[in-house]
Protein backbone atom coordinates (compact mmCIF):
# COMPACT_ATOMS: atom_id res chain seq x y z
CA UNK A 1 0.00 0.00 0.00
CA UNK A 2 1.58 3.40 -1.37
CA UNK A 3 1.93 5.59 1.40
CA UNK A 4 0.16 9.55 0.86
CA UNK A 5 0.38 12.48 2.63
CA UNK A 6 -1.96 15.06 2.83
CA UNK A 7 0.18 18.11 1.81
CA UNK A 8 -0.80 21.97 2.08
CA UNK A 9 1.47 24.21 0.00
CA UNK A 10 1.35 27.88 -0.45
CA UNK A 11 3.06 28.68 -3.94
CA UNK A 12 2.87 32.26 -5.20
CA UNK A 13 0.34 33.26 -2.74
CA UNK A 14 -2.09 30.66 -3.70
CA UNK A 15 -2.50 27.72 -1.00
CA UNK A 16 -3.19 24.53 -2.97
CA UNK A 17 -4.01 20.61 -1.21
CA UNK A 18 -3.13 17.53 -2.39
CA UNK A 19 -2.25 14.13 -1.47
CA UNK A 20 1.09 13.04 -2.51
CA UNK A 21 3.64 10.22 -2.64
CA UNK A 22 6.55 11.29 0.23
CA UNK A 23 8.65 10.51 -3.21
CA UNK A 24 7.45 13.45 -5.07
CA UNK A 25 9.48 15.70 -5.15
CA UNK A 26 8.87 19.77 -5.50
CA UNK A 27 9.57 20.19 -8.84
CA UNK A 28 7.74 17.58 -9.83
CA UNK A 29 4.77 18.69 -7.39
CA UNK A 30 5.01 21.97 -8.94
CA UNK A 31 5.07 21.00 -12.99
CA UNK A 32 2.27 18.16 -12.24
CA UNK A 33 0.31 18.38 -9.43
CA UNK A 34 -0.52 22.47 -9.57
CA UNK A 35 0.56 22.64 -13.16
CA UNK A 36 3.15 25.48 -12.95
CA UNK A 37 5.53 24.54 -15.26
CA UNK A 38 7.66 27.69 -15.48
CA UNK A 39 9.69 25.63 -12.77
CA UNK A 40 12.29 23.53 -15.35
CA UNK A 41 13.68 20.52 -14.64
CA UNK A 42 17.00 20.05 -16.30
CA UNK A 43 19.61 17.59 -14.34
CA UNK A 44 17.25 16.24 -11.15
CA UNK A 45 20.23 15.87 -9.24
CA UNK A 46 20.90 19.50 -8.13
CA UNK A 47 23.99 20.16 -10.39
CA UNK A 48 22.16 22.32 -13.34
CA UNK A 49 20.05 25.09 -11.23
CA UNK A 50 16.89 25.20 -13.47
CA UNK A 51 14.86 24.21 -11.00
CA UNK A 52 15.63 26.71 -8.83
CA UNK A 53 12.62 28.09 -6.47
CA UNK A 54 12.80 29.81 -3.35
CA UNK A 55 11.29 28.11 -0.32
CA UNK A 56 10.77 30.44 2.56
CA UNK A 57 12.18 33.04 0.58
CA UNK A 58 15.75 31.30 0.46
CA UNK A 59 16.10 29.77 -2.90
CA UNK A 60 16.82 26.02 -3.25
CA UNK A 61 16.53 23.50 -5.92
CA UNK A 62 13.14 21.93 -5.93
CA UNK A 63 14.49 18.54 -7.38
CA UNK A 64 16.48 17.58 -4.43
CA UNK A 65 13.44 17.96 -1.88
CA UNK A 66 10.31 16.35 -1.52
CA UNK A 67 7.10 17.79 -2.04
CA UNK A 68 5.65 16.31 1.83
CA UNK A 69 9.15 18.51 3.20
CA UNK A 70 7.63 21.76 2.07
CA UNK A 71 4.15 20.82 3.81
CA UNK A 72 3.20 24.41 5.27
CA UNK A 73 5.52 26.19 3.72
CA UNK A 74 5.60 29.49 1.25
CA UNK A 75 7.08 28.85 -2.11
CA UNK A 76 7.70 31.38 -4.83
CA UNK A 77 8.34 30.27 -8.44
CA UNK A 78 9.13 32.50 -11.45
CA UNK A 79 4.89 32.93 -12.12
CA UNK A 80 5.31 34.96 -9.43
CA UNK A 81 7.78 37.44 -9.82
CA UNK A 82 6.03 39.54 -12.85
CA UNK A 83 3.64 42.41 -10.81
CA UNK A 84 0.16 41.53 -13.01
CA UNK A 85 -0.12 39.47 -16.69
CA UNK A 86 1.83 41.52 -19.82
CA UNK A 87 4.27 42.87 -17.25
CA UNK A 88 7.74 41.94 -16.26
CA UNK A 89 9.24 42.82 -13.03
CA UNK A 90 12.66 45.07 -12.90
CA UNK A 91 14.53 41.48 -13.23
CA UNK A 92 12.74 40.01 -15.81
CA UNK A 93 12.90 43.40 -17.97
CA UNK A 94 16.69 43.98 -17.07
CA UNK A 95 16.84 40.51 -19.14
CA UNK A 96 14.72 41.10 -21.76
CA UNK A 97 16.79 44.22 -22.69
CA UNK A 98 20.52 42.82 -22.20
CA UNK A 99 19.15 39.65 -24.11
CA UNK A 100 20.18 37.47 -20.96
CA UNK A 101 18.90 34.68 -22.39
CA UNK A 102 18.82 32.53 -25.56
CA UNK A 103 17.08 29.49 -25.60
CA UNK A 104 15.66 30.21 -22.11
CA UNK A 105 15.60 26.97 -20.18
CA UNK A 106 17.77 28.17 -17.50
CA UNK A 107 16.19 31.56 -17.12
CA UNK A 108 13.74 30.55 -14.45
CA UNK A 109 16.30 29.28 -12.14
CA UNK A 110 18.54 32.16 -12.75
CA UNK A 111 15.78 34.50 -11.90
CA UNK A 112 14.66 32.65 -8.63
CA UNK A 113 18.62 32.52 -7.53
CA UNK A 114 19.04 36.34 -8.50
CA UNK A 115 15.98 38.03 -7.39
CA UNK A 116 16.80 36.57 -3.79
CA UNK A 117 20.85 37.45 -4.46
CA UNK A 118 19.70 41.58 -5.36
CA UNK A 119 17.79 41.78 -2.15
CA UNK A 120 20.72 40.52 -0.25
CA UNK A 121 22.82 43.10 -2.11
CA UNK A 122 21.54 45.48 -3.76
CA UNK A 123 24.79 46.71 -5.07
CA UNK A 124 27.03 43.78 -6.18
CA UNK A 125 30.07 43.78 -8.06
CA UNK A 126 30.61 41.75 -11.08
CA UNK A 127 32.53 39.20 -9.27
CA UNK A 128 29.67 38.83 -6.67
CA UNK A 129 27.25 38.22 -9.54
CA UNK A 130 29.72 35.17 -10.96
CA UNK A 131 29.57 34.02 -7.78
CA UNK A 132 25.73 33.98 -6.70
CA UNK A 133 24.97 32.72 -10.37
CA UNK A 134 27.64 29.87 -10.03
CA UNK A 135 25.14 27.23 -9.15
CA UNK A 136 23.25 27.80 -12.50
CA UNK A 137 24.18 26.31 -15.57
CA UNK A 138 23.53 27.76 -19.00
CA UNK A 139 24.78 26.42 -21.71
CA UNK A 140 24.10 29.28 -24.59
CA UNK A 141 24.90 32.60 -23.46
CA UNK A 142 28.58 32.53 -22.15
CA UNK A 143 27.10 33.87 -18.94
CA UNK A 144 28.46 37.71 -20.09
CA UNK A 145 24.64 38.75 -20.93
CA UNK A 146 23.52 36.91 -17.71
CA UNK A 147 25.99 39.04 -15.52
CA UNK A 148 25.50 42.31 -17.57
CA UNK A 149 21.25 41.74 -17.06
CA UNK A 150 21.97 41.33 -13.09
CA UNK A 151 24.21 44.78 -13.17
CA UNK A 152 21.45 46.47 -15.05
CA UNK A 153 18.59 45.57 -13.05
CA UNK A 154 20.35 45.94 -9.76
CA UNK A 155 21.15 49.53 -11.13
CA UNK A 156 17.56 50.34 -12.25
CA UNK A 157 16.13 48.71 -8.81
CA UNK A 158 18.53 51.31 -6.65
CA UNK A 159 17.51 54.06 -9.37
CA UNK A 160 13.66 53.21 -8.40
CA UNK A 161 14.28 53.60 -4.72
CA UNK B 1 8.87 11.01 -9.47
CA UNK B 2 12.63 9.16 -9.79
CA UNK B 3 13.17 8.15 -6.58
CA UNK B 4 12.19 4.63 -5.34
CA UNK B 5 9.34 4.66 -3.26
CA UNK B 6 10.36 4.40 0.82
CA UNK B 7 8.11 5.23 3.64
CA UNK B 8 8.67 8.84 5.14
CA UNK B 9 8.63 9.52 9.14
CA UNK B 10 9.18 12.99 9.83
CA UNK B 11 9.70 13.04 14.05
CA UNK B 12 9.74 16.56 15.89
CA UNK B 13 11.63 15.46 18.58
CA UNK B 14 15.43 13.74 18.62
CA UNK B 15 14.45 10.49 20.42
CA UNK B 16 11.61 9.59 18.64
CA UNK B 17 14.11 10.27 15.24
CA UNK B 18 16.46 7.40 17.11
CA UNK B 19 14.02 5.09 17.98
CA UNK B 20 13.12 4.88 14.43
CA UNK B 21 16.30 4.37 13.74
CA UNK B 22 16.87 1.62 15.96
CA UNK B 23 13.70 -0.05 15.09
CA UNK B 24 14.68 0.12 11.36
CA UNK B 25 18.73 0.29 11.32
CA UNK B 26 20.22 0.18 7.89
CA UNK B 27 16.80 -0.14 6.31
CA UNK B 28 16.32 3.66 7.13
CA UNK B 29 18.26 6.57 6.24
CA UNK B 30 18.11 10.47 8.36
CA UNK B 31 17.76 12.69 6.26
CA UNK B 32 19.12 15.86 7.17
CA UNK B 33 19.70 18.66 4.03
CA UNK B 34 19.30 16.04 1.28
CA UNK B 35 21.26 17.50 -1.00
CA UNK B 36 23.77 14.77 -1.60
CA UNK B 37 21.52 11.48 -0.64
CA UNK B 38 18.38 13.11 -2.76
CA UNK B 39 20.79 13.24 -6.01
CA UNK B 40 21.64 9.10 -4.86
CA UNK B 41 17.86 8.42 -4.88
CA UNK B 42 17.08 10.19 -7.82
CA UNK B 43 19.61 8.34 -9.52
CA UNK B 44 18.64 5.34 -7.63
CA UNK B 45 21.75 4.60 -6.08
CA UNK B 46 20.18 4.79 -2.86
CA UNK B 47 16.79 3.54 -2.54
CA UNK B 48 16.29 3.79 1.01
CA UNK B 49 13.14 1.32 2.44
CA UNK B 50 12.40 4.37 5.46
CA UNK B 51 13.35 8.16 5.21
CA UNK B 52 13.83 9.44 8.69
CA UNK B 53 13.76 13.14 8.27
CA UNK B 54 15.05 15.23 10.82
CA UNK B 55 13.64 18.59 9.66
CA UNK B 56 11.29 19.02 11.62
CA UNK B 57 13.26 18.23 15.10
CA UNK B 58 13.55 20.86 16.72
CA UNK B 59 16.72 22.18 18.79
CA UNK B 60 19.03 20.26 16.46
CA UNK B 61 20.61 23.80 15.24
CA UNK B 62 22.33 25.84 17.82
CA UNK B 63 25.54 27.72 17.72
CA UNK B 64 26.65 28.11 21.11
CA UNK B 65 29.86 29.25 22.36
CA UNK B 66 31.76 29.18 25.44
CA UNK B 67 35.12 30.82 26.25
CA UNK B 68 35.86 30.47 22.13
CA UNK B 69 34.72 26.62 22.09
CA UNK B 70 32.06 26.33 19.40
CA UNK B 71 29.56 23.58 19.64
CA UNK B 72 27.59 23.36 16.33
CA UNK B 73 24.27 21.42 16.09
CA UNK B 74 24.26 18.97 13.24
CA UNK B 75 21.23 20.48 11.43
CA UNK B 76 23.30 23.94 11.23
CA UNK B 77 22.48 24.59 7.67
CA UNK B 78 25.20 25.62 5.75
CA UNK B 79 24.27 29.51 4.71
CA UNK B 80 23.14 30.18 8.55
CA UNK B 81 26.90 28.95 9.77
CA UNK B 82 28.51 30.46 6.81
CA UNK B 83 26.76 33.67 8.32
CA UNK B 84 27.24 33.22 12.10
CA UNK B 85 28.73 36.33 14.16
CA UNK B 86 29.82 34.32 16.64
CA UNK B 87 31.73 31.07 14.58
CA UNK B 88 33.33 34.37 12.19
CA UNK B 89 35.06 35.65 15.27
CA UNK B 90 35.74 32.24 17.24
CA UNK B 91 36.62 30.15 13.87
CA UNK B 92 36.61 31.71 10.96
CA UNK B 93 37.54 29.16 8.87
CA UNK B 94 34.22 27.73 8.83
CA UNK B 95 33.15 30.44 6.80
CA UNK B 96 36.11 30.50 4.35
CA UNK B 97 35.63 27.06 3.64
CA UNK B 98 31.95 26.92 3.51
CA UNK B 99 31.90 29.72 1.05
CA UNK B 100 33.81 26.91 -1.49
CA UNK B 101 31.13 24.60 -0.41
CA UNK B 102 29.00 23.77 -3.79
CA UNK B 103 26.53 26.70 -4.43
CA UNK B 104 24.49 28.98 -2.37
CA UNK B 105 21.02 27.38 -3.37
CA UNK B 106 22.87 24.05 -1.57
CA UNK B 107 23.80 25.97 1.30
CA UNK B 108 20.64 27.07 2.07
CA UNK B 109 19.40 23.41 2.46
CA UNK B 110 22.21 21.48 3.23
CA UNK B 111 23.38 20.97 6.94
CA UNK B 112 27.03 20.52 8.59
CA UNK B 113 25.98 16.97 10.05
CA UNK B 114 24.65 15.53 6.94
CA UNK B 115 27.95 16.70 5.12
CA UNK B 116 30.00 15.25 7.37
CA UNK B 117 28.36 12.13 7.97
CA UNK B 118 28.12 11.62 4.07
CA UNK B 119 32.17 11.76 4.39
CA UNK B 120 32.62 12.84 0.73
CA UNK B 121 36.76 12.92 0.86
CA UNK B 122 36.51 15.43 -1.66
CA UNK B 123 34.45 17.81 0.65
CA UNK B 124 35.82 20.76 2.52
CA UNK B 125 34.34 20.47 6.11
CA UNK B 126 35.92 17.33 6.48
CA UNK B 127 39.18 18.56 5.93
CA UNK B 128 38.17 21.80 8.06
CA UNK B 129 37.26 19.57 11.06
CA UNK B 130 40.63 17.83 11.14
CA UNK B 131 42.49 20.59 11.10
CA UNK B 132 40.28 21.87 13.91
CA UNK B 133 40.69 18.85 16.09
CA UNK B 134 36.54 18.49 16.28
CA UNK B 135 34.93 16.13 18.31
CA UNK B 136 31.82 14.59 17.22
CA UNK B 137 28.16 13.61 19.38
CA UNK B 138 27.21 10.47 18.14
CA UNK B 139 24.09 9.73 19.65
CA UNK B 140 21.90 6.41 19.63
CA UNK B 141 18.55 5.74 22.18
CA UNK B 142 20.82 4.49 24.23
CA UNK B 143 23.02 7.60 24.66
CA UNK B 144 25.97 9.42 23.59
CA UNK B 145 29.76 8.63 22.53
CA UNK B 146 32.30 11.30 21.65
CA UNK B 147 34.35 10.30 18.49
CA UNK B 148 37.74 12.77 17.60
CA UNK B 149 37.07 13.59 14.15
CA UNK B 150 40.39 11.95 13.00
CA UNK B 151 38.64 8.70 13.96
CA UNK B 152 35.25 9.04 12.21
CA UNK B 153 36.36 8.91 8.74
CA UNK B 154 36.95 5.84 7.85
CA UNK B 155 37.03 5.96 3.86
CA UNK B 156 35.01 7.08 1.21
CA UNK B 157 31.62 7.53 2.07
CA UNK B 158 32.04 5.25 5.29
CA UNK B 159 32.23 7.21 9.31
CA UNK B 160 32.43 5.24 12.53
CA UNK B 161 28.87 6.02 12.95
CA UNK B 162 27.09 2.78 14.25
CA UNK B 163 23.49 1.97 12.09
CA UNK B 164 21.52 2.83 15.25
CA UNK B 165 23.80 6.43 15.74
CA UNK B 166 23.24 10.01 14.51
CA UNK B 167 25.84 12.79 14.73
CA UNK B 168 23.93 14.97 16.46
CA UNK B 169 26.37 17.93 17.33
CA UNK B 170 30.06 19.14 15.81
CA UNK B 171 32.54 20.34 19.38
CA UNK B 172 35.05 23.03 18.13
CA UNK B 173 37.78 23.65 20.73
CA UNK B 174 38.81 27.67 20.78
CA UNK B 175 41.83 28.80 19.08
CA UNK B 176 44.47 29.70 21.34
CA UNK B 177 45.36 33.64 21.23
CA UNK B 178 47.53 34.74 18.19
CA UNK B 179 46.10 31.21 16.47
CA UNK B 180 45.62 32.16 12.55
CA UNK B 181 43.92 29.81 9.98
CA UNK B 182 43.20 29.34 6.23
CA UNK B 183 41.09 27.37 3.94
CA UNK B 184 42.35 27.38 -0.21
CA UNK B 185 40.94 25.23 -3.11
CA UNK B 186 41.64 24.52 -6.41
CA UNK B 187 38.39 23.86 -8.25
CA UNK B 188 37.78 23.62 -11.76
CA UNK B 189 34.43 25.92 -11.63
CA UNK B 190 33.54 27.82 -8.41
CA UNK B 191 31.29 25.31 -6.34
CA UNK B 192 32.93 22.43 -8.10
CA UNK B 193 34.00 19.91 -5.68
CA UNK B 194 37.96 20.47 -5.47
CA UNK B 195 41.17 18.99 -7.09
CA UNK B 196 42.69 19.91 -4.33
CA UNK B 197 41.88 21.62 -0.75
CA UNK B 198 43.74 22.51 2.64
CA UNK B 199 43.04 23.88 5.88
CA UNK B 200 45.98 25.27 8.29
CA UNK B 201 45.87 26.36 11.44
CA UNK B 202 48.73 28.21 13.56
CA UNK B 203 49.15 29.17 17.05
CA UNK B 204 52.55 31.71 17.65
CA UNK B 205 53.62 32.41 20.98
CA UNK B 206 54.43 35.82 22.34
CA UNK B 207 57.82 36.22 20.12
CA UNK B 208 56.60 34.79 17.25
CA UNK B 209 57.12 30.95 17.41
CA UNK B 210 55.04 28.76 15.80
CA UNK B 211 53.82 26.46 19.06
CA UNK B 212 50.95 24.71 17.24
CA UNK B 213 49.79 23.72 13.43
CA UNK B 214 47.41 21.58 12.26
CA UNK B 215 46.97 21.30 8.03
CA UNK B 216 44.39 18.70 6.82
CA UNK B 217 43.80 18.26 2.78
CA UNK B 218 40.45 17.09 0.92
CA UNK B 219 40.36 15.24 -2.38
CA UNK B 220 43.61 13.73 -0.91
CA UNK B 221 42.84 10.28 -0.47
CA UNK B 222 39.95 7.98 0.59
CA UNK B 223 39.24 10.52 3.63
CA UNK B 224 40.34 13.73 4.45
CA UNK B 225 44.07 13.73 5.41
CA UNK B 226 45.87 15.24 7.86
CA UNK B 227 49.44 16.21 7.16
CA UNK B 228 51.12 15.46 10.84
CA UNK B 229 54.39 15.16 9.78
CA UNK B 230 54.24 19.15 7.93
CA UNK B 231 52.84 20.47 10.86
CA UNK B 232 55.20 19.45 13.32
CA UNK B 233 58.03 20.81 11.32
CA UNK B 234 57.05 24.29 11.87
CA UNK B 235 57.03 24.16 15.33
CA UNK B 236 59.92 26.14 16.80
CA UNK B 237 59.98 28.10 13.86
CA UNK B 238 59.13 31.68 12.64
CA UNK B 239 57.17 30.35 9.98
CA UNK B 240 59.71 31.97 7.88
CA UNK B 241 59.00 31.02 3.88
CA UNK B 242 61.82 28.28 4.39
CA UNK B 243 60.24 26.67 7.04
CA UNK B 244 56.85 27.30 4.98
CA UNK B 245 58.36 25.40 1.87
CA UNK B 246 59.80 22.65 3.61
CA UNK B 247 56.68 21.96 5.71
CA UNK B 248 54.98 22.23 1.91
CA UNK B 249 57.25 19.77 0.40
CA UNK B 250 56.81 16.99 3.27
CA UNK B 251 53.11 17.55 2.88
CA UNK B 252 53.21 16.65 -1.09
CA UNK B 253 54.45 13.51 0.37
CA UNK B 254 51.91 12.92 3.34
CA UNK B 255 48.63 13.31 0.98
CA UNK B 256 47.61 10.06 -0.89
CA UNK B 257 45.44 11.83 -4.12
CA UNK B 258 43.63 9.27 -6.29
CA UNK B 259 43.47 10.83 -8.99
CA UNK B 260 40.53 11.74 -11.57
CA UNK B 261 39.87 12.89 -15.10
CA UNK B 262 40.26 16.32 -14.05
CA UNK B 263 43.44 16.26 -12.18
CA UNK B 264 46.40 13.77 -12.19
CA UNK B 265 47.57 12.34 -8.71
CA UNK B 266 50.67 14.01 -9.80
CA UNK B 267 48.99 17.50 -10.23
CA UNK B 268 46.46 17.02 -7.08
CA UNK B 269 50.11 16.41 -5.76
CA UNK B 270 51.42 19.65 -6.62
CA UNK B 271 48.18 21.45 -5.77
CA UNK B 272 48.69 20.40 -2.30
CA UNK B 273 52.05 21.25 -2.16
CA UNK B 274 51.46 24.41 -3.61
CA UNK B 275 48.10 25.70 -1.55
CA UNK B 276 49.95 24.28 1.60
CA UNK B 277 52.68 26.62 1.18
CA UNK B 278 50.18 29.48 0.47
CA UNK B 279 47.24 28.63 3.28
CA UNK B 280 50.04 28.77 6.38
CA UNK B 281 51.41 31.83 5.08
CA UNK B 282 47.90 33.21 5.03
CA UNK B 283 47.67 31.62 8.67
CA UNK B 284 50.68 32.92 9.83
CA UNK B 285 49.72 36.65 8.74
CA UNK B 286 46.13 36.55 10.62
CA UNK B 287 47.64 34.89 13.79
CA UNK B 288 49.94 38.37 14.18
Amino acid sequence: MTQRVPVTLTVNGTEFRREVEPRLLLSDFLRHEIRLSGTHVGCEHGVCGACTIRLEGAPVRSCLIFAVQADGMSIATVEGLAPARGQLSVLQQAFQDAHGLQCGYCTPGILMTMSAFLEENPTPSEDEVRHALSGNLCRCTGYQHIVDAVLLAARRLRESV
Amino acid sequence: MKPAPFEWHAPASLAEALALKAAHGEEARFLAGGQSLVPAMNFRVAQPAILVDLNRVAGLDSVVEENGALRLGAMLRHARLERDATAARTHPILAEALHEVAHPQIRNRGTIGGNLSHADPASEMPAVMLALDARFGLRNAAGEREVAAADFFLGPLTTALRPDEMLTEIRLPALPPRSGTAFLEVARRQGDYPMMGVAAVVTLDAAGMCIAARIACCSAGPTPVAAPRAAAALLGTRLGEADIAAAAELLRDEVEPLGSVQASAGYQRHLAGVLARRALLLAKGRAA
